[in-house]
């Protein structure tokens, strides 16, 4: 069975037919249980979320803030196993319909095996994978596994990027090119900065037809809106998970991440 | 004239141009470190190959460091391990009292070169640390070391030396607290303020081009190693034996014997309470191929690749990974790696601090016991040489209580029970 690359190509069409960047949305799967985490991605998708980012929790988050962190340890300790992380990309694309990716260190890919890993990915109606700390000039065996399967190979692209490597990493890629807004480990930020924009235009600039989406600090409607002004989509990761940490209880921590993802699709209209 | 103290492999066959000793090493980063890890592998090329970079060190390694360091015969020591001649390499007696100020200066040195103001680093035992932090004084460089909340408080006396030379200390709270953590925090660190900073990084680990650049600093310990026994026992060792966590102490040692195949490489891995207990840090005896920080090596790691948390008396190994080079030289079988437990290399610690007033530091002690077992497999015509990579002061809490040397442990009453059983075993 063929993974849902070409509904994540459409889905980012889509919205920009509309004349609109994407909302994409993080959560760790197993946080905070398995079935708990994919009642939240319900939730955001529910709210107006384009696509989600499952992340894959990591005993040594090393990009990862502190709310991230917080939340890896939570799902490692209630025994998440890759097979958790399909079942939830399973059930989420399956109850929306919606294009579901996985974000994950290269390690736990690298020790389950490539073709193993990207067949149970498709199998389970996986549309792709963000690996951050796959460097390009290392990702040959992936790209040709993820190709074989259908799955799209997200590359993160940063402010220190040179323009050479930008060409080189946008030529690799599919499905869309994650821009690191600033340098910096996840976490939500007061202002994204002028840094993301012009990254988005050195970006283009190299002639790729893949969308830029930029990810890093978004918390609200009103940075949204900015970014959304200059970039095909937003990606919002840590704001989701501290709603979920934040909230006394299960059900509050649902409508939280619900209605964040309500005002953050209102900001990806230019609604400030 | 050619440097005397600088040594870089003059082979330069591995790693590769992409940082590969065989299967191991590679450049496992995320894009926003790209640029600046590109920058070290440039600068440090140059620097190589620059004439006055290799005589500012070599200024340095002699009047700073105090190199040569020493080369000790301990024959009281080696009634102990089946009558061999034992040479230990007196890294304990560089200024700060390990090994890693090779390393420390030489990308000081570095830093200074590609113009940044500020430095970070990873320590565990706090001797990379308090290196770091002398250096940066020396070089009026801002300082941030990291450091496991809990070897913070087994390295104490380190914290205050680091402190005291002005380096802000960071206690690391996440996973298991230790040297891994410590590295973790290091990074992201460094991704977010890679413009002025250089990540100082204390090990044979990391990406490329950090385990080959910080081999190429500590070279010169095998380098002096190979002459001192020339002149002193007029032939090679049969063993080389050195502690391994990261592994940059043993690999600084081994490297310029591996091409005499008579000589033996022999690495000592933390066995903590024993392998088979999984309370250990002995990567290369118990781990698989794995990316951790930078590089594709063994790590420890379970089924779907989460890092296990390690564990070791020794905080400067307690640690899940180890150098790349290590596990190239482990699979082609040119080294060799055992296991050390906590009770064997803190046995070790005493035994030599009684027999030849040298107090060994917790992680070299791992070497000096494994080269006790390597003495009785040589038998008396052997010839080991051990890198006594540092020195134990900031161990003494760690000792005492393990050993009850307190004036109110009541187990003090009991040492001359212990001072007979070591002169016992030696008969």
């Amino acid at each position: 069975m063929s993974g849902n690359a070409q509904l994540l190509n459409d889905t980012l069409a889509a919205a920009k037919a509309e004349g609109r960047s994407a909302l994409i949305a993080y959560l760790p799967a197993g946080f905070p249980t398995v079935d708990g985490g994919i009642e939240a991605i319900k939730a955001v998708f529910a709210g107006g979320a384009d696509v989600v980012e499952v992340g894959l929790p990591h005993s040594d988050p090393v990009l990862d803030g502190p709310v991230i962190q917080t939340a890896d340890d939570i799902a490692l300790r209630g025994g998440v196993r890759i097979a958790d992380v399909m079942r939830t990309v399973r059930e989420a694309h399956e109850a929306t319909g919606k294009p579901v990716l996985v974000m994950t260190y290269w390690n736990p890919i690298d020790r389950y095996g490539v073709e193993r890993f990207t067949a149970e990915l498709a199998e389970a109606g996986g549309a792709g994978c963000i690996l951050p700390d796959l460097p390009v000039q290392e990702s040959a065996l992936w790209r040709e596994h993820a190709e074989k399967h259908g799955l799209a190979t997200v590359f993160v692209v940063a402010p220190s990027s040179k323009d050479e490597r930008l060409a080189q990493i946008t030529a690799a890629g599919s499905g869309f090119v994650y821009a690191a807004s600033l340098m910096g480990v996840t976490g939500t930020r007061e202002s994204v900065g002028t840094q993301a924009q012009d990254l988005v235009r050195r970006t283009r600039a190299t002639g790729t037809d893949l969308p830029v989406c930029v990810g890093l600090g978004v918390s609200n409607r009103a940075q949204a809106a900015e970014v959304a002004g200059f970039a095909d989509g937003v990606i919002v990761g840590s704001a989701f998970v501290k709603r979920m940490l934040d909230a006394p209880d299960h059900a509050s921590g649902l409508a939280a991440v619900r209605e964040l993802a309500g005002e953050l699709a209102k900001g990806v209209r230019g609604q400030a | 004239m050619p440097s005397e103290f600088f040594i870089p492999d003059p082979s330069g066959q591995v790693p590769s141009a992409e940082g590969y000793f065989g299967a191991f090493g590679g450049k496992f980063i995320p894009e926003a470190l790209v640029a600046a890890v590109d920058e070290v592998a440039v600068e440090y090329d140059k620097a190589k190959h620059d004439p006055e970079f290799a005589r500012e060190l070599d200024d340095l390694l002699v009047h700073y460091t105090g190199r040569p360091s020493a080369l000790t015969e301990v024959p009281r020591f080696a009634e102990h391990a089946g009558g061999a001649r034992v040479f230990l390499k007196r890294e304990d007696l560089n200024h700060t009292g390990s090994h890693k100020i090779n390393n420390v200066l030489g990308q000081a040195l570095l830093t200074k070169r590609m113009g940044k103001t500020r430095v970070i680093a990873e320590t565990g035992a706090g001797q990379h640390g308090v290196a770091t932090a002398t250096a940066c004084a020396l070089f009026g460089l801002d300082c941030t070391i990291y450091m496991g909340e809990v070897d913070t408080r087994r390295q104490a006396l380190n914290v205050a030396r680091m402190r005291m030379l002005g380096a802000e200390v960071v206690a690391v709270k996440s996973g298991s607290r230790t040297l891994k953590d410590a590295i973790n925090e290091a990074f992201r660190d460094w991704v977010a303020n890679v413009d002025r900073t250089h990540y100082l990084f204390g090990t044979v680990a990391g990406p490329h081009p950090f385990p080959a650049m910080v081999r190429d600093f500590h070279r010169v310990i095998g380098v002096e190693v190979r002459r001192q026994l020339l002149e002193r026992a007029g032939r090679l060792p049969d063993a080389a034996v050195a502690c391994v966590g990261g592994g940059s102490n043993a690999i600084g040692l081994f490297h310029a014997f591996i091409p005499d195949e008579s000589v033996r490489l022999i690495g000592c891995e933390p066995a903590g309470h024993g392998v088979a207990t999984g309370e250990h840090a002995a990567t290369l005896t118990a781990g698989e191929p794995g990316i951790l920080h930078g590089s594709r090596s063994y790590v420890l790691q379970d089924d779907e690749g989460q890092i296990t948390e390690p564990y070791s008396i020794s905080a400067g190994l307690d640690y899940p990974g180890v150098g790349p080079e290590h596990s190239y030289l482990r699979d082609s079988g040119r080294g060799e790696y055992r296991a050390v437990t906590d009770d064997a290399a803190m046995q070790a610690l005493r035994l030599l601090s009684r027999t030849e007033g040298i107090i060994p530091a917790i992680e070299s002690a791992h070497a000096l016991a494994g080269a006790l077992e390597v003495g009785k497999e040589l038998g008396k015509d052997g010839l080991i040489v051990v890198n006594l990579s540092g020195r134990g002061d900031k161990d003494m809490d760690t000792a005492a209580r393990y050993f009850g040397l307190y004036d109110t442990d009541a187990e003090v009453a009991a040492n001359e029970a212990d001072t007979a059983e070591i002169e016992g075993d030696a008969k």
